[in-house]
């Protein structure tokens, strides 16, 4: 089976500016990838050249095997969740959700069954007779996401979708997405600027940075070994050592990455003076100094911290993760 | 002056009072003149009477008048409708070199005097020899009616969201289906709006409308204007005034509603 | 499998909107010539025809227009009588201007920070209706009050001021025999129908202040007259500027107003008027039309700088 979506050496440039620079990607079918970067890391721009809203610069573009530059979106198999959701106001919820079908001709009752089994497969079964403003933002998240499955896509996009929500409703959200894909086995590919979201979703992660792709990994490689140091301070949080403090620490004169709730603290180890404290519930943030000024932070688990100023931090010597990629 | 207060101070409200009195007392006035028996301006009135109304009925010259301003309201509506929309749909989102100066071809022709226009346009005629009909004064109405249908329709295309064309598009909906089922649905309201606001405006319009209409054409604007020169005919010309008052108001009325509650359809996405 | 949808449309629509897509440039300009081409041809072709106008000149003796190029009708601006009229209308245009800010601006203020909720609509159709209704019945409406047996001298010798009301009749220049024969009255009555154009852009730009501006000047320390000065007022400026475009452009080029309430007194657009209409001499009018021409153009260039074109 061919890749769901494969990019060669695609660019997208406005002007003179590289919204994406020379890409390369394969997202194999059935996968749940992420697409992970800052804002105007070009990962927005990839989503959208997917979907057809935007015709690459230069490169090639195939989806399961066929080239897509030239073909229009409403010609794709392709659909989209869009960040802001773009449900029409003037539509009831039923018709939204129904609107791929009527604009491909499906007649009226084999559509609207159709779309009451999208809603009741997004737990808003029943809500077909509203209209876009009388629900939250959460289920209009969901009707999005039932407009956009109930057309069988070969492949799903999602822009940010979680990104409006609130803390509790996005991680149960998660794992409803994550279900979801699961049990329709169709390729999700979704854009985030949080990290979080990337890991704990995505079976592949992409990270993007200056419109190009800078690793492309399951989560655990992408956290456990980042390539460069601009993974290493994206993804999660990480103590970034440059050569000269790295050796003097006990690893390697290369730049290297120290993830913090590898380090612990008492026992044998580095002396170093603790500077703040930032207790975050399950675990407590500790930003000590180490002999020569440089700034270490620790990641401790809850009751880790006693009140101490002075502390000796140690970690496994495999924690040290050499970056070898550039920048 | 207070400019925090929650309550207004007294002489602002004096002041706004006096301002919405001064705005509205005269219109109040045509209609009590209209009623009044007497010929001349005389206020108060010697009595009052329902017969000018009567003979307003009868007047036939000031019936053509009407259904003449009628016809070249409706067509002018329609023409600027289309132009109007076509041209605020491609300004709304297009960047190009000199957009600046289109946007200022629209403002034109309210923003010169009407009577710029209505020479302009006579001068035209004479020089290429068409002669007055209905036509040529829709030509001049039409061309300000663009104008008001061009802002009402680009103030509200600017409140789509661009995703919603996107997301229609994503569906399987080429740009002919997106235009029928998702723009033109949330627009409507707001060209409705326009097509009556400029169907008022050309149902009233006098400063051009002199210029490009012949001798045998009149609007009721023009028939009005006529009137007014003719001092034992006045309280005919009362009762048309009024007459043109209740006909305008209706289209006034109709676009406030029709504004007001399109904002409330709103709550798209999110 | 196929990228493309198994979908019922195919055909020319699907086609056409296709080749569009590919192609929106071509797009863009579909939906732009039709306007263009009339708002160009029409419009800008007949002010174009115009403006040419000025530059011929009529035969005195036939009375015809004389299709050659000469400066003769533009110099025939410089005579002192028509200096005159130009002056006078310019004079007018402001005064009206300034009147209308003066008398919009409470009411916009009002309309725009303590109308709320109901009130708010009630306020907005008290002022958009008049606008609507018709120019012509408005204009009547004031040859009606303004007579000399109308409603203000019955009022004036209610309140026993019927000596004021002379007296301003008697004032020289601006007084005359009745109030709708004298500069006055004329002034009135652009006051009157030019309001509503004020009272909207300004009440717009209004709006716009979001309270927590004047909730934050005030929190710095700055007294109420200060707030408006150095807040509300250059807030609000750029929608004055916008309706006094329309004061004024309206001022400049109307002809009926001052036929309907007024003396014998010559404006600009009474003057293009008479000489294009009984006189017959197109060039001259034309002649005439270029000072609103230039001036409009000059004070919209200028307005455009204070940022009134984002108030309209």
């Amino acid at each position: 089976m061919p890749p769901a979506v494969s990019f060669q050496n695609v660019a997208r440039h406005f002007g003179t500016v590289r919204a994406v620079d020379a890409v390369d990607l394969d997202i194999a079918a059935g996968e749940f990838f992420a697409m992970l970067g800052p804002s105007g890391s070009g990962k927005t721009t990839c989503l959208r050249l997917i979907a057809g809203f935007e015709q690459p610069t230069a490169g090639h573009i195939e989806i399961f095997g066929e080239t897509a530059e030239g073909v229009p979106p409403y010609q794709r198999q392709v659909n989209t969740v869009f960040q802001d959701y773009a449900l029409f106001p003037h539509m009831t919820i039923l018709d939204n959700v129904a609107y791929g079908l009527m604009v491909k001709g499906v007649d009226k009752s084999t559509r609207h069954r159709k779309a009451e089994e999208a809603l009741a497969l997004v737990a808003l079964g029943g809500y077909g007779a509203r209209r876009p403003g009388q629900l939250s933002g959460g289920q209009r998240q969901r009707v999005a996401l039932a407009r956009a499955l109930v057309n069988e896509p070969k492949v799903l996009l999602l822009d940010e979708p979680l990104g409006a929500l609130d803390l509790k409703l996005r991680e149960q959200m998660q794992v409803e997405l994550k279900s979801l894909q699961r049990q329709l086995g169709i390729t999700f590919v979704f854009v985030t600027h949080d990290q979080g979201e990337a890991l704990s979703m995505a079976d592949r992660v992409a990270v993007f940075n200056e419109g190009k792709i800078v690793q492309v990994g399951t989560p655990e490689e992408v956290y456990e070994q980042p390539r460069t140091r601009f993974v290493a301070s994206f993804v999660g949080s990480s103590n970034v050592l440059a050569p000269d403090v790295s050796s003097k620490l006990g690893g390697p004169a290369k730049w290297v990455s120290l993830r913090p709730e590898r380090i612990s603290m008492g026992g044998k180890g580095i002396a170093a003076n603790i500077t703040s404290v930032h207790y975050q519930g399950a675990t407590t943030k500790i930003h000590a100094v180490v002999d020569g000024g440089h700034s270490i932070i620790a990641a401790v688990p809850a009751g880790g911290f006693t009140g101490q100023e002075k502390t000796t931090l140690s970690w496994p010597k495999n924690a040290m993760h050499v970056l070898d990629g550039e920048a | 002056m207070r400019s925090d207060a929650s309550r207004p101070a007294w002489w602002l409200s004096a002041a706004t009072i006096a301002a919405l009195l001064f705005i509205h007392v005269p219109l109040l006035l045509i209609i009590v003149y209209s009623f009044s028996a007497d010929v001349s301006f005389q206020f108060p009135p010697s009595g009052y009477t329902t017969q000018w109304y009567g003979e307003a009925w009868q007047r036939q010259d000031m019936w053509d008048a009407l259904w003449l301003s009628m016809r070249v309201a409706t067509i002018a509506t329609l023409i600027a409708l289309v132009l109007g929309t076509l041209a605020a749909a491609a300004l709304w989102k297009s960047k190009f070199f000199g957009k600046d100066y289109v946007s200022l071809l629209f403002i034109l022709p309210i923003a010169l005097p009407g009577i710029i226009t209505g020479i302009a346009l006579r001068s035209a005629f004479n020089i290429m020899d068409i002669p007055f009909s209905i036509w040529t004064i829709v030509l001049g109405h039409a061309t300000f009616c663009i104008v008001v249908v061009y802002n009402n329709a680009l103030a509200r295309f600017r409140r789509l969201s661009g995703s919603m064309i996107e997301a229609s598009m994503d569906l399987g909906a080429d740009g002919f289906q997106t235009f029928r089922y998702v723009v033109l649905p949330q627009i409507g309201s707001a060209l409705l709006a326009g097509g009556m606001l400029a169907f008022a405006l050309s149902f009233d319009e006098v400063i051009v409308t002199v210029f490009t209409n012949g001798l045998e054409n009149k609007t009721l604007p023009i028939w009005i204007f006529e009137q007014l020169f003719r001092p034992r005919e006045r309280p005919v010309t009362n009762v048309a005034a009024v007459l043109v008052m209740v006909v305008t108001l209706v289209p006034v009325l109709a676009d406030y509603y029709l504004t007001r509650d399109a904002e409330h359809t709103g709550g798209a996405g999110k | 499998m196929s990228l493309a949808a198994t979908d019922a449309r195919s055909g020319v629509l699907r086609g056409i909107s296709d080749w569009l897509f590919r192609k929106p440039n071509y797009f863009l300009l579909l939906l732009f010539i039709p306007p263009i081409l009339w708002l160009g041809v029409v419009y800008v072709g007949s002010l174009l025809v115009l403006l040419a106008h000025a530059f011929f000149s009529i035969d005195e003796f036939s009375g015809f227009i004389v299709y050659e190029w000469t400066f003769s009708s533009i110099a025939q601006l410089f005579q002192p009588a028509n200096i005159d009229v130009i002056i006078r209308t310019i004079v007018m245009a402001a005064a009206v201007t300034i009147a209308s800010a003066i008398i919009a601006y409470p009411l916009a203020y009002f309309a725009a920070r303590y109308a709320k909720g109901k009130w708010k609509a009630v306020f907005y159709l008290m002022i958009m209706l008049p606008l609507w209704s018709s120019y012509l019945v408005k204009v009547y409406s004031w040859k009606l009050i303004l007579a000399r047996e109308g409603i203000i001298s019955w009022l004036a010798a209610k309140l026993h001021l019927s000596w004021a009301l002379d007296g301003l009749l008697a004032t020289p220049i601006i007084g005359g025999p009745s109030l709708s024969t004298s500069y006055i009255g004329t002034f009135i009555v652009f006051v009157y129908i030019w309001l509503p154009y004020m009272i909207l852009p300004t009440q717009a730009a209004l709006e716009r202040v979001p309270t927590n501006l004047i909730e934050a000047s005030a929190d710095l320390g700055g007294k109420p007259s200060q707030t408006f000065r150095h807040v509300l007022w250059p807030l609000a400026l750029p929608g004055l500027v916008a309706g006094s475009i329309f004061t004024f452009s309206l001022t400049l080029g109307d002809y009926i107003i001052p036929q309907v309430v007024g003396g014998s007194q010559q404006y600009l657009g009474s003057v293009v008027y008479l000489q294009q209409g009984t006189a017959g001499n197109v060039p001259l009018a034309a002649a005439f039309t270029i000072v609103p021409i230039v001036i409009m153009i000059l004070y919209l260039t200028a307005a455009k700088r204070m940022g009134a074109f984002d108030a309209l």
